[in-house]
């Protein structure tokens, strides 16, 4: 009776806390670097004190067998789905044959009607942009709420102690190629290359193959490849975390704006005065271009600032 | 299309503008424009429920020009309005009852950043309450688990971080299963869109084609949407993110974001692939998972020696009865886990705020040691944590007791093996809520002064005051309005396909 319990013990313990002993020396450390608290804020009641015995896990003692145990479950379960999606797959309809789908009308549809309501060219564009619109306006604020995340837990951006500051430069010198000639050379002649060639996917987005989210990522390789081999000083004379600011939010109020005013004039039934033009001919397809456009400079953004994020937490 | 009825796009697209502003706002302005956000969302909320309750009938706004099956759309009913002004309420009460607490644990070159969370996660609730798409419904889960995720670790703790690290990666696996699940479905009907895709499927049943990946894909959308809410064996990451976020988090957390991704499993089964697939035995082990975690997390919550870890247990338990409701595949069973989302959602948003106020006076622990008497302390957050309380636990009056009602009601209906079980766990797990419920709450009032009895931080905290005041009505009238909140679910029911 007393073995069942202790066993039944065991189970619990891993199931609220985890048995691992990375977990559990990630929570000491991060338990020891606390930044003292801000003396300004208003801790009268001595809110967080916390009481040891309640919401830590307790010291976890190994138990070499049930942990060996617990891997192989693991296996065992991950190897089991793999079989099961695997059996499935067997009785799917076959891969890029015309005739499997049960109902192929959708993408007959798009390819007939794409060129002549849309104007794009590139069918795809025209069916993230204008039909699913919606599901591409949302994944463009997947981006930026990736952005704001990564800002939130690691922006040391009005950090009060400026020791953190200094530190993680510090720190980010050991990584920062200075003065890298080669680096610099390949960097003078690929940087303008590569902008060029990202601004040309964004714009010939609804004309070729390409867009707003592959010519930004492009874009944002660029800028990531100049800040290597130039470091912070140069890239901040054109872009800094005013511009990164300025360009996102920008970017997507009007992306925003843009698609609310197409959905409300689509629901209405109302005329919404945006032609398809002439296709083929750059300024065409309606709102495709800005919006390419936009979508571009947010991924572009995202791209740099994801990596100076985690680079050094600041711009 | 009437001008009410464009409300829906701009309660979606609103909130992305918002977060858009709020992200280069000063912190008071960007949480200003928050709560004015969710105050907006309540207002336009009521509006279409009245509208359409009224009308009668459901309709589809379409998004953009071409309709479906081609582009995507919004389908609006009285379920959709009932959900969704449920959601809000809460909402706008989970951010003023946390309000004090959240200007505290945000820092306040962070709270810019903690709104934007919060605007998303209106856009994306309410994108996924009225979507009938299969895809955008993925798109704002994603959108949903990152918010979740930095409303979990905004508050910059060592402990929190280790939570939302464990949320995030229980969520996406969810997520992952829940992507494979709605791939396969598209791979064999090349839809999106519910209607469509429930035509399909049922054509597919119809001749026989394709069974298994079909049945395979609705295993992997439950266990997708399971895992995202906690369902029994999939709740580890639970306990510490509810427990040690900040108030306003955990509230959003178990009473929105989980009952969120559950409102859409039921449109997917009850809209979409239709009740041919889940016919085939996924129900009864839904049914079965249910049951078990309906009993043990009420047993992992007697087993908690602090408040809010065991508040937060208690929603594993919760969570079982709207699977449980969803699981006999009836429209009783169905407005009944529809209910439970609305009743479980206003008791425990109040049981996570008032469990912090009472917390707050006394020294900053909540152990059952350190909360005796506390209700005396803070008379109004021991109320409100009283109430919801007995909500849980099913005393009349009370929105839990209603929807225990209805749940049996629905099992009645069974009459098959389940109808037995299914009492008798409701009769279990009654005993079981009481044990750890009313002991909280008589320990609340239980002599005892370890802390002085002071001037209560109550006195100036007006948000907290109103808020409370007003989830206590929201139960109050759950319990005794339920007949008519019901008769409100079973209309929607019918326009609902």
């Amino acid at each position: 009776m007393r073995k069942k319990n202790k066993a039944l013990a065991h189970l619990q313990e891993w199931l609220e806390h985890g048995d691992n002993a990375l977990e559990v020396e990630m929570e000491e450390e991060l338990e020891e670097e606390l930044p003292p608290e801000a003396p300004e804020e208003d801790h009268l009641e001595r809110e967080e004190k916390e009481d040891p015995r309640l919401n830590t896990p307790k010291k976890l003692e190994k138990h070499p067998a049930f942990e060996r145990w617990y891997r192989v479950a693991a296996v065992v379960v991950c190897l089991l789905l793999v079989g099961i999606l695997l059996f499935a797959a067997v009785h799917m309809p076959n891969f890029g044959q015309a005739d499997t789908l049960v109902d192929s009308e959708l993408s007959a549809f798009y390819v007939e009607h794409t060129l002549e309501e849309t104007g794009a060219v590139n069918i795809i564009t025209g069916i993230i942009l204008d039909y699913r619109g919606f599901d591409t306006l949302g994944e463009s604020h997947v981006l930026f709420i990736g952005v704001c995340t990564v800002l939130l837990l690691l922006s040391i951006k009005g950090e009060k102690d400026q020791e953190r500051r200094i530190w993680e430069d510090a720190y980010d010198r050991n990584f920062e190629p200075r003065h890298d000639e080669i680096l610099q050379t390949c960097a003078r002649i690929l940087t303008p290359l590569t902008l060029v060639f990202g601004i040309y996917i964004i714009l010939n987005g609804h004309l070729s193959p390409g867009g707003g989210f592959s010519g930004g990522a492009v874009l944002g390789a660029g800028l990531i490849l100049y800040q290597n081999a130039f470091g912070y000083q140069k890239i901040e004379r054109f872009f800094t975390f005013r511009t990164f600011k300025a360009v996102s939010v920008m970017s997507l109020l009007l992306y925003s704006c843009a698609k609310g005013y197409h959905f409300f004039t689509g629901a209405n039934h109302l005329e919404s005065g945006i032609s398809p033009g002439v296709a083929g001919n750059i300024f065409s397809a309606g709102l495709l271009l800005p919006l390419n456009f936009v979508v571009g400079c947010v991924v572009a953004c995202t791209m740099y600032a994801l990596y100076t994020m985690f680079r050094k937490g600041d711009f | 299309m009437k001008l009410w009825q464009n409300l829906p796009l701009f309660l979606i697209v609103l909130p992305l503008m918002c977060a858009v502003i709020c992200s280069v706002l000063k912190g008071k302005a960007a949480r200003g424009v928050m709560t004015a956000l969710a105050s907006f969302a309540c207002v336009a909320m009521s509006v279409i429920l009245l509208m359409t309750a009224g009308q009668g009938k459901s309709y589809i706004y379409v998004m953009g020009e071409v309709g479906a099956p081609f582009g995507n759309e919004l389908k609006i009913g009285v379920i959709e309005g009932l959900m969704g002004l449920g959601f809000s309420l809460v909402l706008l009460f989970s951010i003023l009852g946390g309000w004090r607490k959240l200007t505290k644990d945000v820092a306040p070159q962070r709270m810019n950043l903690y709104a934007t969370m919060v605007c998303l996660l209106v856009s994306a609730m309410m994108a996924i309450t009225f979507t009938n798409d299969l895809f955008t419904a993925y798109v704002f889960i994603e959108i949903t688990t990152i918010a979740a995720c930095a409303l979990i670790c905004s508050t910059n703790k060592g402990r929190t971080f280790f939570a939302a690290t464990r949320y995030m990666i229980m969520n996406l696996l969810g997520s992952g299963l829940f992507l494979l699940g709605l791939s396969i479905l598209y791979c064999i009907t090349g839809h999106l869109l519910f209607p469509q895709l429930e035509e399909s499927v049922k054509a597919l049943m119809a001749k026989g084609e394709y069974k298994i990946p079909l049945s395979l894909a609705a295993v992997l959308m439950t266990l997708g949407v399971g895992v995202k809410s906690a369902l029994y064996p999939f709740h580890t990451w639970l306990p510490n993110a509810y427990a040690s976020a900040t108030p306003t988090s955990s509230a959003l957390l178990s009473s929105l974001i989980s009952k969120m991704y559950i409102f859409l499993l039921i449109k997917i089964f009850f809209r979409a692939a239709g009740a041919e697939i889940f016919a085939q035995g996924i129900g009864d082990v839904l049914f079965v998972f249910s049951l078990v975690g309906i009993i043990l997390g009420s047993v992992d919550a007697i087993r908690e020696h602090s408040m809010s870890r065991m508040v937060a247990y208690s929603s594993v338990s919760q969570i079982g009865y709207i699977f449980l409701g969803i699981s006999l595949g009836t429209e009783a069973g169905m407005a009944a886990a529809l209910f439970h989302i609305l009743a479980h959602s206003a008791a425990k948003s109040m049981l996570f705020l008032s469990a912090n106020k009472l917390r707050e006076v006394s020294g900053g622990s909540d152990a059952f040691r350190d909360i005796r008497a506390s209700g005396l302390r803070a008379p109004l957050a021991g109320l409100a944590f009283g109430v919801g309380a007995c909500s849980l636990v099913g005393v009349p009056l009370l929105g839990g007791f209603s929807s225990k009602v209805y749940l049996a009601q629905a099992g009645l209906l069974l009459g098959d093996w389940r109808t037995t079980v299914l009492l008798l766990t409701l009769a279990l797990s009654t005993v079981l809520n009481v044990a750890y419920m009313l002991r909280t709450t008589l320990t609340l009032y239980r002599p005892g002064q370890r802390y002085p009895l002071t001037k209560s931080p109550l006195a100036k905290d007006a948000p907290f005051t109103g808020a409370m005041i007003a989830l206590v009505l929201i139960n109050i009238v759950l319990g005794v309005g339920g007949g008519r909140v019901m008769e409100l679910i079973y209309q929607g029911i019918a326009m609902f396909n």
